[in-house]
């Protein structure tokens, strides 16, 4: 196209460029025209709409949300899975006479339980309110569900704790006429704590499996397993920190089960997931913390296994154990609030399983419909 | 498929005894402009606080962002070019082919076959394909009828209403965020410091701060007969209130009108009563695939699955007590 005689005279035009993909770049002044101000170009650029061919979102956004559950929740996980599994040794330990383990591990069970179920109180959004949990049982809610037990366990862990502790200062403790009910109350109370200790474990793992977040929804049917394994290493830890060996023989043998547990459980969760779901478990801060738990995991087995009779080696393979058993509940629940922020974790693995329904013949169960 | 409540009448399944008709929103955004009159309506009738600094976000001209705690509306904005256009006409039109549930009554053809709206053999050529088109939607909850925030909630606070919608009751409930992570849609949401930023010199109290929060489908105004605040004020009738029954029979309507004008990208949101989440309280009309407007395309309420969980969590529970045992029987003394 010419205008005038000097349009001759026009050096060639540069091709327009066309960007893929990235945001838009903002020109600067310099870049409009030639550059020297020797002629006029275009200011306002071509439309060009992002998009990436294979996948699309709302602008990167969100589809679902994460819990606001922070820190204390995993506290209390950890707590929680520390306190069940020193219920059970505690009962191990009544029946074949081993009175410092059972001491120990009833006390152990008593404190663990008692700050998670403070950790548990302090994420609420209304802390005040805690006890509105008690309104209701209600089989379709894990926290409900949950709830129950924790507060069962605690108010028997409570019982066999004070116990322990009267018998530890010469009943000392001020109980009066209390004192021959709590004797009593031991049986059935320790039979209470060893029946409600396995579920307290394990439970949590449908607590966060029960959801839409990623990570957790697609761990759903392994977290259970990691979370028992998890709370059999960290009782077994805590046994052998607290335990002279003579009598840490089975929580030496349960912390072993418990490694290889979580470290089976760990990898077959990974395994059965969508690549995009098991990403935040193995990138990132929660991958970083996955990583020592398993490292820590097994460093205090082996600790456990060849040197669990030296007092000194078994305790600080204790502490690897719990250490482990606290960055394992630290890592999954951050992947899983970590894997809620990036839609594609979201709408690719949906959009897969859609299909794959489809695939298999099955048409009517989709929530687009063409009329 | 879920353990309260079967796929229809989930104000019967809750135990309700008088004859309410379940109420809903359909939300045909084939005619919303993008006002956005319905989420100042939402905000003002619900006296939920700002989101925010009013920043710009950079996306079209939405700033609001996404449903949450103080934000019970939502109008999404997607900017789309004409070969985007062609594509969503593309994926709907294979939604037809598929033989995808036709919900409501069918005009003729016997199921499984091909429904009568096939539009292989007639006239594809669109009226109008724009260069550029704009999508606007209002989102809103869903009111699911197997809802997982209602599923999980522990202290019994977010309830069926008789109008089969779901709700919260900001006095019992004590903020423990379990029904955040079951929501499929990421609507409801925990109203605290973490996600409201207030203006600095804020002077009155926040309502309902610490505690879950949604849309109620205005329960208020529904107990004395009135429409929710959003339906209300909808200025092209894009947001229609009304008993759940007749807005689906609606809807399905509305689709076969666009197919027949060669808008094969109009396909229904929620209208299946078979879909993950037992078919919603409120029904989309959109215009391309969910996931364009932040909706998941295969949501499923997690209780759905919930027995199996219960079963893992019960065998991991019983290998923790074989455990143990072991480790007592084969300990030497």
């Amino acid at each position: 196209m010419s205008i005038t005689d000097f349009d001759a005279d026009r050096p060639p035009q540069p091709p327009r460029r066309r960007r893929r993909g990235g945001g838009r770049r903002r020109r600067s002044l310099n870049e409009v025209g030639m550059g020297d101000g020797s002629r006029e170009g275009a200011v306002v650029e071509d439309v060009e709409f992002t998009r990436s061919d294979e996948f699309d979102s709302y602008y990167g956004r969100p589809v679902v949300k994460a819990p606001p559950w922070k820190g204390p929740i995993a506290i209390y996980l950890f707590l929680g899975g520390v306190a069940a599994g020193s219920g059970m040794l505690a009962f191990g330990a009544q029946c074949t006479d081993r009175p410092v383990l059972r001491r120990n591990a009833r006390l152990t069970a008593l404190g663990t339980v008692g700050l998670g179920t403070l950790a548990l109180i302090e994420d609420l959004g209304r802390p005040e309110r805690f006890l509105n949990m008690m309104r209701t049982v209600k089989v379709t809610s894990p926290m409900s569900l949950g709830t129950w037990i924790v507060g069962g366990f605690a108010s028997f862990s409570g019982v066999l704790g004070a116990l322990e502790v009267d018998r530890m200062t010469g009943q000392r403790l001020p109980l009066g006429v209390l004192r021959p009910l709590l004797g009593a109350a031991e049986v059935p109370a320790a039979l209470a704590q060893v029946a409600l200790a396995p579920v307290l474990a394990s439970y949590t793992g449908a607590l966060l499996g029960n959801s839409v977040v990623p990570t957790w929804e697609a761990g759903r049917g392994h977290l259970s397993y990691l979370f028992v394994s998890s709370a059999s290493l960290a009782a077994g830890g805590a046994a052998m920190v607290t335990s002279p060996v003579a009598e840490t023989g089975p929580a030496r043998l349960l912390a072993t089960a418990g490694v290889v547990g979580d470290v089976v459980s760990m990898n077959r969760m990974k395994e059965s997931m969508h690549p995009l779901e098991a990403e935040p478990l193995e990138t990132g801060r929660p991958g970083t913390m996955l990583k020592w738990a398993e490292r820590l995991a097994i460093a205090g087995g082996i600790g456990t296994v060849l040197g669990g009779r030296n007092r000194w080696i078994a305790a600080a393979s204790g502490a690897a154990l719990l250490t482990s058993s606290a960055l394992t509940r630290f890592g999954v629940l951050h992947a899983g609030l970590e894997s809620v922020k990036d839609p594609r974790r979201v709408i690719e693995p949906q959009k897969a399983r859609l299909a794959a329904r489809r695939a298999s013949g099955i048409t009517d169960d989709s929530i687009s419909t063409s009329g | 498929m879920s353990l309260l409540s079967g796929p229809e009448g989930p104000a019967a399944d809750a135990g309700w005894e008088h004859e309410h008709e379940r109420k809903g929103f359909f939300t045909d955004t084939s005619i919303c402009i993008g006002c956005k009159a319905c989420e100042v309506a939402c905000k003002e009738w619900n006296r939920n606080p700002i989101d925010g600094n009013l920043e710009i976000l950079g996306s079209s001209y939405d700033n609001t962002g996404e449903l949450g705690a103080n934000t019970w509306r939502h109008v999404a904005f997607i900017e789309q070019s004409q070969e985007r256009i062609e594509e969503a006409r593309e994926s709907g039109r294979k939604l037809v082919s598929l033989g995808m549930p036709g919900i409501g009554p069918k005009s003729s053809g016997t199921r499984g076959a091909l429904p009568a709206g096939d539009l292989s053999s007639s006239d594809l050529t669109p009226p109008d394909t724009p260069e550029f088109r704009w999508l606007m939607s209002s989102d809103v909850c869903k009111h699911c009828t197997n809802a997982g925030c209602l599923d999980v909630c522990p202290t019994g606070a977010i309830f069926r209403s008789e109008f089969g919608s779901v709700v919260v009751q900001e006095d019992v409930c004590n903020g423990c965020g379990t029904c955040v992570s079951a929501c499929p849609f990421g609507v409801i949401e925990r109203r605290d410091d973490g996600t409201i930023s207030p203006f600095a010199h804020r002077e009155d109290k926040v309502e309902r701060m610490g505690t879950a929060s949604k849309c109620t489908l205005c329960y208020d105004k529904m107990v004395d007969g009135q429409e929710p605040a959003c339906s209300a004020t909808c200025p092209t009738q894009s947001i229609k209130f009304g008993d759940h029954p007749d807005l689906t029979a609606e809807a399905q309507q509305r689709v076969t009108d666009l197919h027949e004008r060669g808008m094969t990208e109009a396909r229904l949101y929620g209208a299946n009563p078979k879909d993950g989440v037992g078919g919603t309280g409120s029904v989309f009309l959109l215009l391309d695939e969910p996931e364009v407007y932040g909706l998941p395309p295969d949501p499923q309420v997690p209780t759905k699955s919930l027995p199996q969980t219960y079963a893992t969590a019960g065998i991991a529970a019983a290998g923790m007590i074989a455990a143990v045992a072991l480790s007592f029987l084969g300990s030497r003394r």
